[in-house]
């Protein structure tokens, strides 16, 4: 149940960008999160839901983008298939997270400036 | 704007960002690794299950590598100093987190907590986490190297059910071996499930009872410091120095010290 400290992470962040834009609202937040990224993207939207009364944010409905994990050969780039072992079945490389896949990302914000 | 009398007619202006929410926490981390690789210290993060053994395989580490190296740790519960006084008893210097109802650390509690622990004077520094395999998994602290403590009861299947947490771990501690006789418990096939999550698979059996697996334990240690001996030349650190530097610590936006 970290999704609370992310949420409050990212209101943080947000308030942040308001601020040194001299935004008056804010209008939309877009995260993605990856399936790796050890958030469950419900229990995330619970959390801004609870979270975002009071905050820049109260006006700004959650756009999440579930980004599906690939593991793939650094070198060949081919994906390793669900289920095998994490390394290229051609050169044996250790495979690599394709980017977006471990993390949760704050992509964009929509936000009302003067 | 407007023409007649200058009044802003608001605009919607939207925002690229593309940016981690995690990057407040990511920076702390940063910090505590160059404190960390500046000093030569070895500073390894301890992750596993409530109960996989995390404190016994630190308890039977003092024994193994009594007289060779200076163990220190910070040991993370919800509630109690018990396993920072276990370990305090086994001739590691010790400092308990106490977390209330947060189930992992980051990097500024871990940078706050060294502060008043003298964690130059050690070789190795262990910072034992909450007993939990979902969220300390995403909390960089500033660590060398990850270490995830498995039990031989917690199920072939466990790296499958937490995949988060494995693919951070740079080595897996099959820990309570010497249970094994007595389990219907393969550890090829935790190896099998290990490689489907971790790109670089990597597991030791041990057991902190028998001392079984700890000369390879301390091999890997070695292997891990010989990196940061290089810094350890007479001269390179003051011994008893403290952080040696003063700042503030605001609260940057994004270190997310909620409860959760």
């Amino acid at each position: 149940m970290h999704e609370y400290s992310l949420v409050q992470a990212l209101v943080e962040r947000v308030e942040a960008e308001a601020r040194a834009r001299r935004a008056t609202a804010v209008h939309r937040v877009v995260v993605s999160v990856g399936e790796l990224s050890g958030v469950d993207p419900e229990l995330f939207r619970t959390a801004y839901e609870t979270f975002r009364d009071g905050t820049v944010c109260r006006d700004a409905p959650l756009e999440l983008r579930r980004v599906e994990a690939v593991w793939r050969c650094p070198a060949c780039q081919r994906a390793i298939q669900r289920g095998a072992a994490l390394s290229c079945p051609a050169c044996a490389r250790p495979a690599e997270l394709a980017p977006g896949s471990g993390e949760i990302l704050l992509e964009t914000l929509e936000m009302e400036v003067p | 704007m407007c023409t007649t009398c200058g009044c802003g007619d608001p605009e919607l202006v939207p925002v690229e960002l593309h940016e981690k929410i995690l990057a407040g926490n990511d920076r702390a981390a940063r910090h505590n690794r160059e404190h960390f690789t500046e000093a030569g210290v070895l500073a390894l993060n301890l992750m596993g299950s409530p109960g996989a053994g995390k404190t016994a395989v630190l308890e039977a580490t003092a024994r193994a590598a009594a007289g060779r190296w200076r163990l220190g740790a910070v040991s993370a519960d919800l509630a109690t100093d018990n396993d920072a006084r276990r370990l305090q008893a086994a001739g590691i210097p010790s400092r308990a987190i106490t977390t209330g109802q947060a189930c992992h650390l980051d990097a500024e509690l871990v940078h706050r907590v060294l502060h008043d622990f003298p964690w130059r004077e050690t070789d190795v520094f262990f910072i034992e986490n909450v007993g939990n395999l979902v969220c300390p998994a995403i909390y960089d602290l500033g660590q060398a190297a990850n270490v995830v403590v498995l039990s031989v009861t917690e199920g072939e299947d466990k790296p499958l059910k937490y995949p988060v947490m494995f693919k951070a771990a740079d080595l897996v501690l099959l820990a309570k071996c010497d249970l094994l006789p007595h389990l219907e418990v393969d550890p090829e096939r935790i190896e099998d499930a290990l490689a489907q999550v971790m790109p670089r698979p990597r597991m030791l059996r041990v057991s902190a009872r028998t001392g079984e697996g700890m000369d390879r334990w301390l091999g890997w240690l070695e292997e891990m410091r010989a990196p940061l001996l290089a810094r350890r030349r007479p001269g390179a650190i003051a011994p008893g120095a403290s952080w040696g530097h003063v700042h503030a610590h605001p609260r940057g936006p994004g270190t997310g010290h909620g409860r959760g």
